[in-house]
């Protein structure tokens, strides 16, 4: 038994920022930020670079960050030449771990098709260059909630699939490489349709179509498990959060109910077989897991998430992400680090005391923004606080 | 500052792989500072290499002899083929001193956003040797990326109904690697790949 709480997340291991080092990223030439475990309070104006610091964050994750900016954009403006850069040491269960990533930009002449080019994503591990991004998911887990996904279950299903696959990483980080691949297959199968000239190739389709299939079988069912667990978590939570009922939907999802997963492979290699001259004139392809969706209910009220007030659905989501956090503290040993972009705000006072008490006993590291630093008053004492004013964050009494 | 001569050399020098401005005037000074143990053996000899060596026409080999050497070596085993990417991954398993079958070289693997095609490779060259007859093994020993494993899957489709096995390298633990160190899909790979004991 632990005396006292606050020593709990500690011994329960965490997962947290402790330097955040950032160049020519946004509007910060340099910052540095030196931080311990607990959840993170930013204040300041509109404009001041909240955000930013919370974009920055999210680059520790596969993906494009919170913004899905080009990587260009990322860049601070008048520093055309000197690309960006994000470095943090971390505290993980498995130990401390140091991850840079930078933008790279393209060189070389412009691609045949002559597409603009963006550039990569190099990433660091420990000093070390690591190929590909998806080494990031094995060592640290971001989830976040900005203010772009008010609208999550209204718009269309892209932002929800991203967002469900995002918490898959926490879980299981081949899901990452899996989804690359996918989508890697998937361009290269495009490319092969609309070649003009001489009909593509069949067994070149066929070799592309049997990755995508692969793949994308195990996309779907890692993404079936997930909603599934995340449905059950929420449902023994107690609290003044709505109790959200989650569903990964999509034809690959659906043939999974219906038989084995071996079946739903060849089910999708089929449709892709058939789908072809379809996929050549509409780009992508006519199904599979990247046109998945995740479906949102909530369950008082027995109707679609996105049929509930604006603040019902920011709940709903705050619901998923703080279920999300305790099964995987339950799992892997510690709670995802957390971005919560003005997120207190749109909450009543006792959603708000929830949200930070639940914050608190998980342990997380919850990156929390806000103008008016009267709603964090309750984390006084619990959490570190800062001031973001023109591009520097300096260390603000308790509010 | 320095004459033509050196000037292009030094360009030149600077088109190998791993060599920069700086390293290949490096490379060009060094060399011209031992002209007889270095400069000239290294002038004759890719005059030699530029003269004499050619890709094998059956198995895309480099040799100075067209077959080249091991196409015709009586004690390789003329029934088992090793596909492989290029030529470095052929001396790779050569360095092995494992496989005494013979060889083909595909000359890349398919990328269709890099341009690279099923004509771009030395495909159908493995189809009309299989075609030949004698062939009782087809090797895939493709690299473990997208486009290396595409390519051993459209090698396979190609081949089918030529009457061979088609075998490819195993995917999994590394000799004296240990399991903790391993990426997940590694030893995901080597689970599905367990063997008997």
């Amino acid at each position: 038994m632990i005396a006292d709480p606050a020593l709990a997340p500690v011994l329960s291991g965490s997962m947290a920022v402790t330097r955040l080092s950032l160049a020519e990223f946004r509007c910060y030439p340099r910052l540095r930020l030196d931080l311990d475990a607990r959840p993170v309070v930013l204040t300041g104006a509109n404009g001041a670079g909240k955000t930013n610091l919370l974009e920055a964050l999210s680059f520790l994750a596969p993906g494009r960050g919170l913004r899905r900016a080009r990587l260009a954009e990322v860049g601070r403006l008048g520093a055309a030449d000197a690309p960006w850069a994000v470095a943090a040491v971390l505290t993980t269960p498995e130990g401390p771990a140091e991850i840079g990533t930078a933008h790279e930009p393209p060189s070389g002449p412009v691609s045949p098709d002559g597409e603009a080019r963006d550039g990569k994503r190099v990433v660091q591990v420990d000093g070390k260059p690591s190929r590909g991004q998806a080494q990031l998911a094995k060592l640290v887990s971001v989830v976040w909630l900005t203010p772009d996904m008010d609208r999550l279950f209204a718009d269309g299903a892209s932002a929800r699939r991203r967002f469900l696959d995002r918490l898959v990483y926490g879980f299981d980080p081949e899901h990452a490489r899996r989804v690359s691949t996918y989508e890697h297959a998937m361009r290269e199968r495009t490319r092969v349709l609309r070649t003009p000239g001489a009909p593509a190739d069949p067994s070149w389709l066929v070799a592309l179509e049997d990755r995508m299939a692969r793949e994308g079988g195990a996309i779907a069912v890692a993404r079936r498990l997930l909603a599934d667990r995340l449905g059950r978590a929420i449902a023994l939570a107690d609290g003044p959060f709505p109790k959200a009922g989650l569903r990964a939907v999509g034809a690959v999802e659906n043939w999974l109910g219906e038989g084995p997963a071996l079946a739903a492979e060849d089910r999708l290699r089929a449709a892709l077989a058939a789908s072809r001259a379809h996929d050549a004139a509409s780009g992508g392809a006519a199904s599979g897991p990247h046109r998945s969706d995740l479906e949102v209910r909530h369950l008082e009220r027995d109707r679609p998430a996105a049929m509930c007030s604006t603040g019902e659905q920011k709940a709903l989501l705050l619901s998923i992400v703080l279920a999300n956090a305790r099964l995987r503290a339950l799992e892997r040993g510690a709670p995802p680090i957390l971005l919560l972009d003005e997120v207190a705000a749109h909450l009543d006072a006792d959603r708000r005391a929830a949200l930070y008490a639940d914050l608190i006993a998980l342990g997380a590291q919850a990156w929390l923004t806000g103008t008016d630093a009267s709603l964090f008053a309750p984390l006084a004492g619990k959490a570190q606080f800062f001031r973001v004013a023109d591009a520097t964050v300096n260390v603000s009494e308790n509010p | 500052m320095s004459g033509s001569e050196i000037e292009q050399l030094v360009q030149l020098l600077a088109k190998l792989p791993g060599l920069g401005p700086r390293s290949a005037r490096r490379a060009a000074l060094h060399l011209l500072k031992r002209r007889e143990n270095l400069l000239e053996p290294l002038a004759r000899a890719i005059a030699a290499a530029a003269e004499k060596v050619r890709a094998c026409s059956v198995c895309g080999n480099l040799d100075t002899r067209d077959p080249c050497l091991v196409c015709i070596d009586p004690r390789r085993d003329a029934e088992t083929i090793c596909v492989v990417e290029s030529v470095a991954d052929l001396w790779a398993i050569e360095r092995t001193a494992s496989f005494r079958g013979r060889y083909h070289v595909l000359g890349g693997v398919l990328s269709a956003l890099d341009g690279i095609g099923p004509d771009d490779l030395n495909v159908g060259g493995l189809v009309k040797r299989i075609g030949e007859g004698g062939i009782r093994e087809v090797i895939l020993a493709m690299g473990a990326t997208v486009d290396g494993q595409t390519t051993a899957h459209y090698v396979t489709d190609r081949l089918q109904g030529a009457g061979v096995v088609i075998s490819r390298l195993a995917h999994g633990v590394p000799v004296g690697g240990e399991l903790d160190y391993l990426d997940d899909g590694t030893l995901t790979a080597a689970l599905k790949a367990r063997r008997p004991f």
